[in-house]
């Protein structure tokens, strides 16, 4: 199927061959052939976000919803460096993205002209690949090249700049069947002799750990089925990272909560004292190994990742074994099955009973009050009033994003969008407008904070536009929390600029948007609070004023190990005393 | 699909199609992380071409490093190139070698020719043409050594071809200028 056509057709063909439904962009001077191409055809919907930071995390919350890839279309210029934090953080948490960049003409390049930037050197470094198209011949191969790209592999934001001359010029297209790239071919398939080792080690173990990431999620649900049977079959207990949430069930017995610095107790100790972890699709990330030379010291470790580069980066292990999840793990099952290891039982019996003990400190406890919503509470009542419905959580960053990550709990993967890698504030009501366009029928959620929602607020025009019926549920404690909590426990409780000053008024902010606002401070009215959000039919945001000054706990202080946790009780008002639990060292650390 | 005819771009080339040549650019830099990143980074952001690529510390006391550019382009292009590494920080000093008529190129490449025999005899009379040096010999291949400026070895290359070339690895253009005085 070869035909010619303009650049600008090429780009709407090679999305409607790559499958693509929906496209976030914004549109400028360097695209405007592409818009009038998207103007003459209903294939592709487009999606005029108010800010191409939005374009990006719209993108990224379609993508991580439906395992699909995200496309987003911006102009040369400021459109491409309004993209970049969000290519950024589709980096960081492996999101397959395709964006496409306008750029000025061809021989323009290099002059200094009407919005014009290096948009491949300035994205070379937080994107997985970047091409800048130089001749319309090239440009349907470099198309489907960036899809496969983008979705292979570990998958990762690939830019297409596409100068406006070459959109202009004719030439001949070329379908994805003719397209594959030269090199760049992932290894999917495990190492079988390996595996094998690795279900030895596994049958021996004592004190065994599963510590699963967003890999898991990446590799498709399949992968999640899997993992299921093989914590099944295994009967070892398992934990996750913030970006894998919801591969295994909140209520699986098996399940010991996230770990990490604002895990469980039970997780982290059961990481550090265990003799086996078996990582799967995870990469080691400082949020989860706390101190290095402490982590996990006892331990052999066997890593299971698609990105060679992730194994012994942070992290030496005994056995690497580079392939895709799902691939990897479905050979696990199967040897398992066939060579039925004989397992110390009575050794794991031991390894459950000294996790009883662990999980038996409670380490999400926090003090409840009948006069002030906390903001645990806020989203256990959030969880309760919405487990049953098809629900997706996006978060912001910070405290109310590991509250949420604590208290709400998944039993299904791609149910929950949030910014780990980057940690980009912003990211939950731009993600949630990509997650409610791709799942129209379902309840979207934006578990915010105050100050992290006001990053992206103008998207809520996006929402309005479309008719999209997310829900912004703001913990607002006038503080950004998380930072202020750092600042109590590292500076003295000296509270630099992290005050919420000046906010707006966020009922009427609804209401000047065209949505709907709820405001509510009392405990015994959330519930009804929360169905009015649940049950109203259009864009919601829910002021929700919770205890101001709330700390997120358990914690590892940075630099600590992972039996080093701070627990509530011994923090609540301990106050600036928790400054001295992190040492200089410590400091240094984010 | 198919769209109306489209009309010529607004954007005319102001530029037009001037000759295009071959320059060498000799570029004085501090010697600090990211300095090449920040050289290269130049060419590709603003669409000009590097044929060919050579640096390393000339001064280890000062820091200082040397990076030889050839670039082909239209002489307007190339002399804007000169002034926006000027631009750049770390860089002391670019000269147009090719502008300044004065100077000397040298380039170094080794060359693996494979072959048995008669092409064994021929290699090395092409060799001593050339004034190659032998510095690796199997009883079925030769690796040789030679200097001088590109097309010099373009054609040693060329020669070698047919007799059974295998691989060449060149180091790029090294260029000073003549006379006593410095860049």
């Amino acid at each position: 199927m070869s035909k010619q056509m303009t650049g600008a057709e090429m780009v709407v063909q090679a999305l409607k061959d790559q499958g693509v439904d929906t496209i976030f962009g914004y549109p400028g001077g360097a695209v405007l052939p592409i818009y009038d191409a998207l103007f003459q055809q209903t294939q592709v919907q487009h999606v005029l976000v108010r800010h191409e930071q939005g374009a990006a995390h719209a993108a990224e919350g379609f993508a991580r919803s439906t395992g699909k890839v995200g496309c987003l279309l911006v102009t040369s210029g400021p459109g491409a460096t309004n993209a970049i934090t969000g290519l950024a953080d589709a980096l960081m948490d492996s999101i397959p993205l395709v964006c496409i960049t306008g750029q000025v003409p061809t021989h323009l390049i290099g002059s200094d002209a009407f919005q014009e930037c290096d948009t491949v050197g300035i994205t070379r470094h937080c994107t997985k690949h970047n091409y800048l198209v130089r001749s319309v011949e090239d440009l349907p191969r470099i198309l489907h090249e960036a899809f496969w790209v983008a979705s292979h592999g570990r998958p990762g934001p690939v830019v297409i700049d596409i100068p406006k001359d070459v959109q202009f010029s004719m030439g001949t297209y070329v379908g994805p069947k003719n397209v594959q790239h030269k090199t760049y071919q992932p290894q999917v398939k495990g190492d079988l002799e390996k595996i094998r080792e690795a279900v030895k080690m596994m049958a021996g173990a004592k004190k065994p750990v599963f510590y699963t990431g967003g890999g898991v999620i990446n590799s498709g649900p399949a992968a999640s089925e899997l993992l299921r049977k093989l914590v099944k079959l295994t009967g070892f207990p398992i934990t996750s990272t913030l970006m894998g949430l919801g591969s295994y069930p909140a209520s699986g017995e098996n399940w010991l909560g996230m770990l990490g610095m604002h895990g469980t107790y039970e997780a982290n100790h059961t990481m550090h004292d265990c003799d086996l972890m078996i990582c799967v699709g995870a990469r080691f990330d400082d949020r989860i190994t706390g101190r290095l030379d402490a982590f996990a010291p006892h331990s052999k470790k066997i890593h299971i990742d698609i990105d060679p580069s992730s194994i012994n980066k942070n992290v030496k292990v005994d056995l690497a074994i580079i392939g895709d999840c799902a691939h990897v793990l479905e050979d696990m099952v199967r040897i398992w099955r066939q060579d039925a290891p004989q397992i110390d039982k009575a050794a794991l019996k031991d390894w459950w009973k000294q996790i009883d003990v662990w999980r038996a400190k409670k380490s999400l406890a926090y003090r409840p009050s009948k006069t002030t919503i906390k903001p645990q509470y806020a989203i256990q009542r959030l969880y309760e009033l919405t487990k049953n419905r098809n629900t997706y959580i996006t978060t912001e960053v910070g405290q109310h994003q590991m509250w949420a990550a604590q208290f709400y709990h998944f039993e299904e993967p791609n149910r929950w969008m949030t910014s780990g890698g980057l940690g980009t504030m912003g990211y939950g009501l731009p993600a949630a407008v990509g997650v409610q366009m791709a799942h129209p029928e379902a309840l979207v959620i934006d578990i915010a904070g105050e100050a992290s929602i006001l990053m992206n607020m103008q998207e809520m025009s996006t929402a309005l536009q479309y008719r999209l019926p997310v829900k912004i549920f703001i913990l607002n404690n006038e503080y950004m929390g998380m930072v202020r909590q750092w600042q109590q426990l590292l500076h003295g409780g000296r509270y630099s600029n992290s005050y919420s000053e000046a906010l707006p008024d966020f009922v009427k902010l609804a209401e000047a948007y065209g949505g709907h606002g709820i405001r509510c401070s009392d405990p015994d009215k959330l519930d009804a609070a929360i169905m009015e959000m649940i049950e109203s039919p259009k864009a919601v945001i829910f002021d929700c004023l919770v205890e101001k000054e709330e700390n997120c706990f358990p914690m590892i202080p940075s630099g600590k190990a992972h039996n080093e946790m701070l627990l509530a009780e011994l923090g609540d008002d301990a106050g600036i005393e928790i400054g001295s639990v992190i040492d200089e060292r410590g400091k240094l650390l984010v | 699909m198919n769209a109306p005819a489209i009309p010529p771009s607004p954007y005319s080339s102001a530029l037009g199609k001037s000759n295009i040549e071959r320059h060498t650019l000799s570029v004085l830099v501090d010697n600090e992380p990211g300095v090449l990143a920040r050289v290269v980074g130049l060419f590709s952001g603003r669409g000009y071409n590097i044929e060919s690529l050579t640096v390393a510390e000339v001064a280890h006391g000062e820091h200082l490093s040397r990076i030889t550019i050839v670039t082909s382009g239209p002489p307007e292009a190339i002399e804007q190139v000169g002034h926006q590494l000027e631009r750049l920080v770390p860089v002391h000093h670019v000269i147009d070698l090719t502008l300044a008529k004065k100077s000397i190129e040298r380039e170094l490449a080794m060359v693996k020719v494979r072959g048995k025999g008669d092409d064994r005899v021929e290699a090395l009379q092409v060799a001593d043409a050339f004034r190659a040096r032998v510095i690796d010999a199997t009883t079925e291949s030769f690796v040789f050594e030679l200097t001088g400026n590109a097309e010099k070895i373009d054609q040693f290359v060329e020669l070698m071809r047919p007799i059974g070339l295998v691989e060449v690895s060149r180091t790029g253009v090294a260029a000073i200028s003549r006379g006593p005085e410095p860049i």
